[in-house]
């Protein structure tokens, strides 16, 4: 069997071994066990995939096919590049981190968890249009349970919200794939082949370019279809903020590359200016919503925004240069928020509280979530060292690369946002974790478990790694972007 | 005329065979403990006939000079209506052992099996007369079925309504089918469909016609009745009269549109364009606040006829095997939603959706059924749902029809809202309200839920089902 559909088999056994399971203690079992045995697997992956690399110049390694409904040409076809490979390792990484921020909750979560990572790692090793979007739905949906049955505050609202927003982006992506499959000259669901054979006409294109790009944008909280973000994120219970803006977030944005630009290049081309105006707006509105907030999770939520923004906003740049840093910026940001999420989540679980007014002096409370809270928020300002700054940088110098007006301007705007970055970081922990103790009950509170520290340890190491050592980073992606730069530059 | 004219018929006469039998040992039996074991025998005599369907080669042609018309897509029609009848009768057991309905119990699966033996006759017909004996026959009766619950005057009312909203639309079709008659000369299908044209008393007659078939599809503006009877009728009826009954109306409205009224195909796209979008919209959005589920899946399913109407407004081939496919799929989760709301109702006699709130905490099996029921008819993969509306959405694009493919992509978001809250107050309310008891099902219902529930969630990712429909073509 191919080495990706273990992937996908692995979550579904957990689902059903988290079926028969009775106690407390054989869930966890069974959930790390799972997800353990997941991250061991994508690193299988990666490591197969360089091997691999090294012997071929194939556009999709670890390429399998299999026909599924023939009549539609829909197959089951799995493949990587190194954009997929990053993405799989990412969610491995952020999905086993997960489990450990959510030690005490109960066996139906985790099966609700299993079937989360069924359609991310679905997602990320689809070719075939049909496949992709299937396992992207099935993501989305166990979000309402999970958020509807285990979050806080207003729950219910978040939970409908979110789903009836991302599901609503369904649709429009749903139109523009049967849009891609008709107008190619129905003979392949096979995103390769389509873009190999590049003939959709140009009037077709432009509207299935803005019903896909939309459709993916959704999830990748492009403004203005961004409301469900913070709403949702903050609502969340802490392990699904962190896999949902770490790892679903990103599934918006690979598929805006993955189908939306790569598909409808000449489109892309012509329209990318009305994108790039609303991530623009997205990235630095993001930012500055972000200032205002006094709730650590809206606060995370509205920096995601912005930071996710950053990633459509380079790929839309549609160079080498600025899409590398895209996908730098997709991993950096991934890790960078799940961590937060688990932070707050920790803080959150003792203090009961989220308001950065009523928190104060937690270094000497609980040293070591605020250690890594710093750190969290040295990379998120781009501190270099950290995988922020790497990204980052990537990115605006890619953006830069373009001689246009337009473009230069758009960058220079979309780099303010550092700035305020570092506005709402510094002053959030120089409040939160230097200032006044405002609560002495706070006192009494103990210091992160061993659990929840083993899932911030991890994530902390993959920031650092990014960071200081971008160039493995590089040497996985190779040039997984030439194909689709090759194919822009021919307009 | 030999006898082989009649072996085309042998589905229609296994039927009959079936009916006589049931309706002697009701008759024989009365009131002795020999009723114990008429469902039993009802339903594995059934079962049989309905294996034979599936099994047995029906030849193919027309018998009675066009009168009748076989052919393994009829065959496969006719297999779907049984399996959706097979289920009714699994589920229908319970209720029908209470103290009110005990005495009357033989007769609802007579009555069942003669309506059943009218949508046979809706689908082999090769003539309008046949056709219109056949609705007849599969409407009469059900007015019956809707008031089985004599005592109660909500089930009185529903047959009162259903009786007259189906003789006005049976009115209303004959005077069509007039029309038609006095255009072409012929009630034959075969010697009208040369002779069709777009000239005024053919449109009026196909407008009055089709009429008729709305009502059975509960089309809007057709739909008025439906809400009321689905509310006030026996829930295996209105689980019957919203899967099986449609599904009649459904495959006879794409067989006569397609053997009969094809040359003027251009002129019906857009009649039916604009019901389309009229039942998907207005279906959603009375959904949404219904309070009494019976009643929110009456809405629920007339937005779904909306759907199916997507592959019926082609014609195409690619469009007949997503309706047949939709329709099965359809059948499978609706049926799983009423199985439950059937066991909740025999148990406490409660069909407001507040008698739901946490309910997964009571009875978790049960609500896990009816997520997937639901999420299935929201079109959430990996569940059949997700397929059956994918491929009905492909056969309208596939003929550019993307404006319309849109329009219902978004309305199954709205639908999805609603449907979320039938989870929501399974899984996410507090128990506050809800029945709180443990629901004990009979075996009978639990293999049609099992069954369905089977059938939710490998419909879509086995691709032998769609490659099995796929390969009957008109």
């Amino acid at each position: 069997m191919n080495i990706l559909s273990i992937l996908v088999i692995i979550p579904l056994l957990t689902l059903l071994a988290l079926f028969v399971s009775r106690n407390q203690r054989y869930v966890r079992t069974v959930a790390v066990a799972g997800f353990g045995l997941q991250l061991l697997c994508a690193v299988a992956v990666a490591v197969q995939f360089l091997r691999l690399r090294a012997v071929s110049d194939e556009a999709m390694l670890l390429f399998s096919d299999m026909v599924w409904y023939a009549p539609f040409n829909i197959h089951y076809t799995v493949g990587v590049d190194g954009i997929s490979v990053l993405m799989i390792l990412l969610s491995a990484v952020v999905a086993f981190a997960g489990v450990f921020s959510s030690w005490n909750m109960e066996r139906d979560f985790f099966a609700w968890y299993s079937l989360l990572s069924i359609g991310v790692f679905g997602y990320f090793i689809s070719l075939d249009l049909f496949a992709m979007f299937m396992f992207y739905e099935i993501a989305l949906i166990p979000m309402f349970l999970l958020i509807g049955v285990w979050g806080t505050g207003r729950k219910e609202y978040a939970a409908t919200k979110l789903t009836l927003m991302l599901m609503g982006g369904s649709a429009f992506l749903l139109t523009g794939i049967l849009g891609i499959y008709f107008t190619s000259g129905a003979t392949t669901m096979n995103i390769m082949e389509i873009a190999q054979a590049g003939n959709i006409p140009m009037n077709h294109q432009y509207w299935i370019f803005c019903l896909t790009f939309i459709g993916f944008g959704v999830l990748g909280a492009m403004f203005p279809f961004h409301t469900w973000s913070p709403d949702g994120h903050a609502s969340a219970p802490t392990s699904v903020s962190m896999l949902h803006a770490g790892v679903l977030m990103k599934l918006g944005g690979y598929g805006c590359f993955r189908v939306a630009i790569f598909l409808m290049p000449q489109a892309a081309h012509e329209l990318s200016w009305i994108f790039l105006i609303l991530t623009g707006i997205g990235v630095v509105y993001g930012a500055y919503g972000a200032v205002v907030q006094t709730d650590l999770k809206y606060m995370n939520a509205y920096s995601s925004v912005s930071h996710c923004g950053l990633v459509l906003f380079a790929i839309l740049m549609l160079n080498q240069t600025a899409m590398t840093g895209a996908v730098l910026q997709m991993l950096s940001h991934g890790l960078m928020t799940a961590l937060f999420f688990s932070l707050i989540g920790m803080i959150y679980g003792r203090t009961h509280t989220r308001d950065i007014r009523e928190m104060g002096g937690m270094m000497r409370i609980m040293p070591f979530a605020s250690v890594c809270y710093v750190i969290a928020g040295f990379a998120s300002l781009g501190l270099p060292g950290f995988s922020g700054f790497v990204a980052e940088m990537t990115i605006f110098i890619g953006s830069f690369e373009h001689a246009d007006l337009f473009r230069r301007v758009l960058t220079i705007l979309a780099t303010t946002t550092i700035v305020v970055t570092a506005v709402y970081i510094l002053r959030t922990v120089g409040k939160v974790f230097y200032g006044e103790v405002q609560n002495p009950d706070h006192l009494k509170l103990d210091d992160a478990h061993w659990y929840e520290r083993l899932s911030a340890v991890a994530l902390i190491a993959c920031i650092v790694a990014i960071g200081v050592w971008p160039s493995a980073v590089q040497g996985i992606l190779y040039d997984s972007f030439a194909p689709v730069v090759e194919h822009l530059n021919i307009f | 005329m030999d006898l082989s004219n009649f072996m085309m018929m042998y589905q229609e006469l296994g039927l009959l065979v079936v009916f006589v039998v049931l309706l002697l040992f009701d008759i024989c039996a009365g009131e002795t403990r020999g009723m114990r074991w008429f469902r039993p025998v009802a339903i594995v005599l059934f079962a049989l006939h309905t294996a034979a369907g599936f099994f047995c080669p029906v030849p193919a042609g027309e018998a009675f000079g066009g009168m009748y018309v076989s052919n393994p897509l009829t065959v496969l029609m006719k297999n779907v209506l049984n399996l959706g009848v097979l289920v009714v009768f699994l589920q229908a057991g319970a209720w029908l052992h209470g103290k009110e309905t005990a005495i009357r119990e033989g007769e609802y699966y007579v009555i069942t099996l003669a309506t059943l033996l009218g949508m046979y006759l809706m689908i082999s017909a090769g003539n309008f007369m046949l056709l219109y004996i056949g609705i007849e026959l599969a409407s009469l009766p059900t007015a019956c079925l809707a008031a089985y619950n004599k005592y109660k005057a909500k089930s009185a009312e529903a047959g009162a309504k259903y009786i007259l909203m189906s003789t006005l639309a049976s009115g209303v079709m004959m005077f069509g089918l007039s029309y038609l008659y006095g255009a072409m000369g012929t009630m034959y299908f075969a010697d009208m469909r040369p002779l069709v044209t777009a000239d005024w008393m053919t449109l009026l007659g196909f407008c009055f016609f089709f009429a008729g078939l709305a009502f059975k599809i509960s089309l809007v503006p057709f739909h008025m009745w439906a809400p009321d009877v689905y509310e006030g009728a026996p829930t295996a009826t209105t689980a019957y009269l919203s899967v099986v009954s449609k599904a009649a109306g459904c495959f006879a409205l794409l067989l006569t549109l397609h053997h009969v009224f094809g040359n003027i195909a251009q002129v019906w796209y857009y009649i039916l364009w604009v019901i389309t979008v009229l039942t998907i919209v207005v279906g959603n959005i009375f959904a949404i606040r219904q309070q009494d589920i019976k009643r929110f899946f009456a809405y629920s399913s007339i937005s779904q006829a909306g759907y199916i109407m997507l592959g019926v407004l082609h014609g195409t081939e690619m469009g007949l095997s997503a309706v047949i496919y939709y329709v099965l799929v359809y059948l499978f989760s609706n049926m799983a939603a009423f199985g439950v709301i059937a066991s909740v109702e025999n148990r406490t006699g409660r069909t407001d959706i507040a008698a739901y709130n946490g309910f997964y905490k009571s009875n978790p099996r049960l609500a896990l059924v009816m997520m997937l029921a639901v999420f299935s008819l929201a079109g959430i993969p990996p569940l059949g749902g997700f397929f059956s509306k994918f491929f009905i959405f492909a056969s309208a694009a596939a003929e550019g029809d993307y404006v319309l493919v849109f329009i219902a992509l978004v309305n199954t978001i709205i639908s999805l809202y609603y449907y979320l809250r039938i989870v929501k107050a399974m899984f996410i309310n507090a128990p506050e309200g809800g029945i709180g008891e443990r629901i004990r099902t009979d075996g009978y219902n639990c293999v049609s839920l099992v069954g369905c529930t089977a059938g939710i969630l490998l419909a879509g990712i086995l691709s032998g089902l769609y490659g099995y429909i796929g390969s009957v073509g008109f």
